[in-house]
């Protein structure tokens, strides 16, 4: 299984969007509060350059927003 | 063949499919998201029989209801409609996953967030720029930011930045803030909000993230401000190319009473219309009519 971490925050729609494909598929993750954790969303913006959320690290690969084709690809899934 | 494809899943959309499946049509539901600009509202406090509901909550309240219906097709992954076109037996609309027949449409694509047109901004966006305060705000806890406009969606995003920023400066181009008066006397009464009116702005400033934005007040000198984060509040452009059909000259798709288009078979509903008020139950309503309006098509046809 890849490393999935999804940094979100608890009002962001995409957020729970892309959380709800994720699981869809059966992928687990870690799922990151930026808006409790200050020292996380710092990590979250060292590793994207982004301040916009979500933002996933899968196996160090970053994407951001929803990107489905981009998520598709890196995890394999396939329609 | 579905009997109507629903485009969009904010207020409008989501009720068209709920009452096009309890008339028992084959719907499919294609969305972007779920919720629309609806769920970007941070609070609703007008929507008939919610006192307080934020703009998430109320979009897991629709999804929930239009779960009620399992027979409604709905692809929950993001699906972007590119083309609709007109066949000899109804419609193919054919989006950046795949293509799909219906005998009718019903068009709730919404409007996404029209971007300034600034220096600096395309380059900054998601680096400082944002156009979801609501998504966003908890990223400046403590940072002075910029929030962009004048209006609801613009007092929004200062309430929900008061949160977690430092201090917010609003620009606006107009003499005065515009919209709910509650609101306005609220953020005009918040010592951490500056509000500068008259402000058109020039650019948005930074290397990797932003560091300053640039305004004129009346055509005067440029002044530049020290912030963190700029949040765009400008209104919205309608998510209308896809569709031929007859437009007004915002690009909003012209509709009648009935939520009936130009294009017979091809139905319209919400901020994607031509409709004067941009309203969550509004938009709500115009998807019911919609729907039966699709629904009494079909069944002449």
């Amino acid at each position: 299984m890849p490393k999935i971490i999804v940094y979100s925050t608890p009002t962001c729609p995409y957020c729970h969007m892309v959380k709800d494909y994720l699981k869809k598929f059966n992928f687990a993750f870690e799922d990151v509060d930026v808006s409790v954790d200050e020292a996380r969303a710092q990590e979250m913006i060292d590793k994207s350059g982004q301040m916009g959320v979500p933002v996933l690290d899968i196996d160090g690969k970053i994407i951001v927003g929803f990107n489905r084709a981009e998520i598709d690809k890196t995890l394999g899934i396939k329609k | 063949m579905y009997d109507v494809i629903v485009i969009g899943a904010g207020p409008a959309g989501i009720t068209a499919a709920i009452y096009c499946a309890r008339a028992r049509l084959k719907t499919l539901v294609l969305s972007k998201n779920i919720g629309g600009q609806a769920a970007l509202s941070s609070d609703v406090e007008n929507y008939t029989g919610y006192q307080f509901v934020t703009g998430a909550e109320l979009a897991q309240k629709f999804h929930s209801h239009l779960d009620e219906f399992p027979q409604v097709e709905h692809h929950e992954a993001p699906e972007e409609a590119e083309k609709l076109k007109k066949t000899r037996k109804g419609f193919i609309l054919e989006t950046d996953a795949d293509r799909y027949e219906a005998r009718a449409v019903i068009i709730c694509s919404g409007a996404n967030p029209r971007p300034l047109g600034v220096a600096g901004e395309k380059k900054l966006r998601n680096k400082g720029v944002s156009y979801c305060a609501t998504c966003d705000a908890p990223l400046f806890k403590g940072k002075d930011v910029a929030v962009i406009g004048g209006g609801n969606s613009a007092m929004d995003a200062v309430m929900r930045l008061l949160k977690y920023a430092g201090k917010v400066f609003v620009l606006n181009v107009n003499p005065e803030l515009k919209g709910d008066e509650l609101l306005k006397e609220k953020i005009l009464a918040e010592p951490r909000v500056q509000v500068v009116p008259n402000a058109r702005t020039v650019a948005i400033l930074g290397k990797k993230s932003v560091e300053a934005i640039t305004y004129s007040q009346k055509g005067g000198p440029e002044r530049k401000l020290p912030v963190q984060g700029v949040f765009v509040e400008i209104g919205w452009t309608p998510a209308t190319e896809f569709a031929d059909v007859e437009k007004n000259k915002w690009n909003e798709i012209k509709v009648n009473l009935a939520c009936e288009t130009s294009a017979e078979g091809v139905f319209a509903a919400g901020d994607c219309t031509d409709v004067p008020e941009k309203q969550i139950i509004v938009a709500a309503g115009m998807g019911a009519v919609a729907a039966l309006s699709a629904i009494k098509y079909l069944s002449r046809k």
